[in-house]
């Protein structure tokens, strides 16, 4: 009974985890050599650290979006602003001699500008943020191509080279990075008011002001932060290539990113978000992708699966499919009793 | 007459005038019927899923899937034209039947599991480009006597222009779309629903129903949309029509519907379409500006319309406040 509880306590956080944990196996399974790590020159190599190699630009993003998220919003503008940071980058390495620290501030620079253009949209203007980041994500491209003059611009830098492709105590760079950054998000969502209050924005708005949260001021720090996030996850997509794509860096990262926010659990409607989840979620996306390559599937498989699954996921987490097995459980169990007291709790939960 | 529900999309028939004025004025050959004749031919497939797309925003949902659903007809057509030597005009029914059937399929996701619109129809854009990259990896051309004669059919206009197959197909689904939008219950429906849902069911509006039947529409334009492009085209490829929801997205709101549902026309949104073509063949014209510069003169129109379509907004409640 008390197992039961335990389960039922943290069905939520368990469902994504036993998902990771489930996908690996049946990849393992499949493909032999899958969990094997080996050490090289003291860097750890295999598919598991390959996983989380690829998964970093995404699990940055999605850090960013899940606290937007969290706020009632959404940021489709991440691709574009990957695109814009790296062309950033790589301009300035090539045309200017600024040192790297200076490329790099000037590069985030332009994701919180990034932010700010969409948080103030959002939060002065009052428009919706999938309209609002919809302007950022058509024109964002143009202006990264403005910046790349319609060129891929390659460039070389030791310091970029090492953020991109380095390792550090056995672990690539950017892991590290994505690492920090992590839990730096989560000792300020969790350990300080902030969370609570940007969650209590996208729970309810006017009641999160009429307790003297100043809404406004938080949305748009989400959206700087989510640009703030994008940024460096360009500059990294920039500095494993080496060179900025401003048509193809970051596209469709957004989706990916989105996905893994609401596969941790998170509902679009704001409200509580899963940060620890959420890269379990980025996880899941990235171990799929590379589970799909590994086991000798052709490619063209990658997108069918993925979408099949997260639909899935979708359909499983949906409370509506929670309240049908649930009626179907306890009809099953006492056929008599109506779910008169089940109807009316349904109600309530459907109301925003 | 000019009430603020119309102001947006006067807005948008001034910036379609002056855009068309200021290329006539500006060049020669823009006078031509044959530019007016060419914008409707190029712009088709984007107006067309634009219009199933009105639809869906106009319902206060969104669908993200259409592109994918381009690429995705258009790779099934030809696989059913040279691979089973199937006459095309069976292919295009049941590319379009297909289109359908997954449409409704992701309303009734959306209306039974109440998942949001812009997360099953992404699951869809992803499942979408997925099954096209399963039938086909590569471009083919569809090579068929019929496709051709269809590309070939031509109504010559005054001037040097014409109406192309394609084209008139175009403004016959915009028809269709002015009547369903306008003189059926289930458009009325759909008006309703995007205005408030809530007031909507009260009001004996089948929530459920008319969610599921949207998507279907959407679907069917949408796959309408891929039979046309690859008449377009004469080709199908996977990776065809990337990045056409956004650009659908953006001419319904430049056409002057409110993204938040309720208001809007059709007609607005043939407008919209038609406006990122005139600037596209206003930076061609030029000729000295590159191509990302549609890109931000897009961006630039659609803050303009949501700005201006939020004034108005802010500027009805004040007075109806007062």
């Amino acid at each position: 009974m008390k197992k039961n509880n335990f389960l039922h306590k943290h069905q939520k956080t368990l469902a994504p985890l036993l998902s990771l944990v489930l996908i690996i196996l049946v990849t393992a399974s499949i493909t032999p050599g899958f969990l094997s790590i080996k050490i090289v020159d003291g860097h750890l190599f295999g598919s598991l650290l390959d996983i989380l190699h690829r998964a970093t630009p995404t699990a940055l993003v999605a850090l960013g979006m899940a606290v937007v998220i969290g706020t009632r919003g959404i940021d489709l503008s991440v691709g574009a602003v990957i695109a814009i940071s790296g062309a950033v980058t790589a301009v300035l390495t090539v045309n200017t001699d600024f040192p790297v620290w200076l490329v790099v501030l000037c590069a985030l620079g332009t994701g919180v500008v990034c932010g700010l253009w969409n948080g103030i949209l959002v939060s002065v203007f009052n428009i919706q943020p999938i309209v609002a980041t919809l302007i950022l994500m058509v024109a964002g491209r143009g202006i990264a191509q403005m910046i790349t003059e319609g060129q891929i611009v390659t460039f070389h830098s030791d310091v970029l080279d090492a953020i991109g492709n380095g390792y550090f105590l056995a672990f690539p760079i950017r892991v590290w990075i994505a690492i920090g950054m992590i839990v730096l998000t989560v000792l300020v969502m969790r350990k300080t008011a902030l969370g609570l209050f940007i969650e209590a924005v996208g729970a309810n708005v006017r009641a999160s002001r009429l307790v003297g949260i100043e809404a406004r001021l938080l949305v748009l720090s989400a959206y700087v932060f989510s640009g703030f996030c994008a940024a460096m996850s360009g500059i990294i997509l920039a500095a494993d290539i080496r060179g900025a794509d401003a048509n193809n860096a970051g596209l469709w990262l957004e989706l990916d990113a989105i996905l893994a926010v609401v596969l941790a659990g998170a509902s679009l409607a704001g409200g509580r978000i899963y940060l620890l989840l959420t890269i379990v979620g980025v996880l899941i996306i990235q171990t799929l992708t590379t589970a799909i390559l590994t086991s000798g599937l052709p490619a063209q498989y990658n997108l069918v699966v993925k979408a099949t699954i997260i639909l899935a996921v979708l359909l499983i987490q949906s409370p509506k499919t929670r309240q049908w097995l649930s009626g179907f459980f306890s009809k099953n169990k006492n056929a008599g009793k109506s779910s008169a007291g089940e109807a009316s709790t349904d109600k309530r939960s459907a109301k925003p | 007459m000019i009430n603020e529900r119309n102001l947006p999309i006067l807005a948008t028939l001034l910036v379609f005038i002056m855009l068309y004025g200021f290329g006539m004025y500006q060049y020669q050959g823009f006078r031509d019927t044959l530019v007016f004749s060419n914008l409707l031919t190029d712009n088709a497939f984007l107006i067309i899923t634009a219009i199933g797309m009105t639809f869906v925003i106009l319902s206060g949902g969104i669908d993200l899937s259409v592109g994918s659903m381009i690429a995705f007809i258009g790779v099934l057509m030809a696989y059913l034209i040279s691979n089973t030597g199937m006459h095309p005009l069976f292919a295009i029914g049941i590319a379009l039947v297909v289109g359908v059937a997954f449409g409704a399929a992701m309303g009734v996701i959306i209306a039974f599991f109440e998942i949001q619109a812009f997360i099953v129809t992404l699951a869809g854009m992803f499942l979408f480009r997925g099954l096209a990259y399963l039938i086909n990896l590569d471009a083919v051309p569809i090579d068929h006597p019929f496709i051709a004669g269809l590309y070939d059919i031509y109504v010559p206009l005054p001037g040097r222009g014409g109406l192309t197959f394609i084209a008139m197909a175009m403004l016959v689904l915009l028809a269709l779309g002015i009547l369903i939008a306008r003189r059926t219950r289930f458009g009325m429906s759909v008006y309703a629903l995007g205005g408030d849902s809530h007031s909507a069911a009260l009001l004996g509006v089948p929530v459920k129903k008319t969610i599921i039947k949207i998507y279907a529409l959407s679907g069917f334009y949408s796959a309408m949309s891929g039979v046309i492009f690859a008449i377009y085209t004469g080709s199908a490829y996977p990776l065809a029509a990337v990045g056409v929801e956004l650009d659908a997205i953006a001419a319904v709101v430049i056409g002057g519907t409110l993204l938040t549902g309720g208001v809007g026309y059709v007609f607005g949104t043939f407008l919209g379409g038609m406006i990122q073509g005139i600037i596209q063949t206003l930076i061609t014209f030029d000729g000295s500006l590159n191509s990302w510069w549609t890109k931000l003169a897009v961006g630039g129109l659609l803050l303009f319309f949501i700005l201006l379509q939020k004034g108005i907004v802010v500027w009805v409640k004040k007075r109806s406040a007062s």
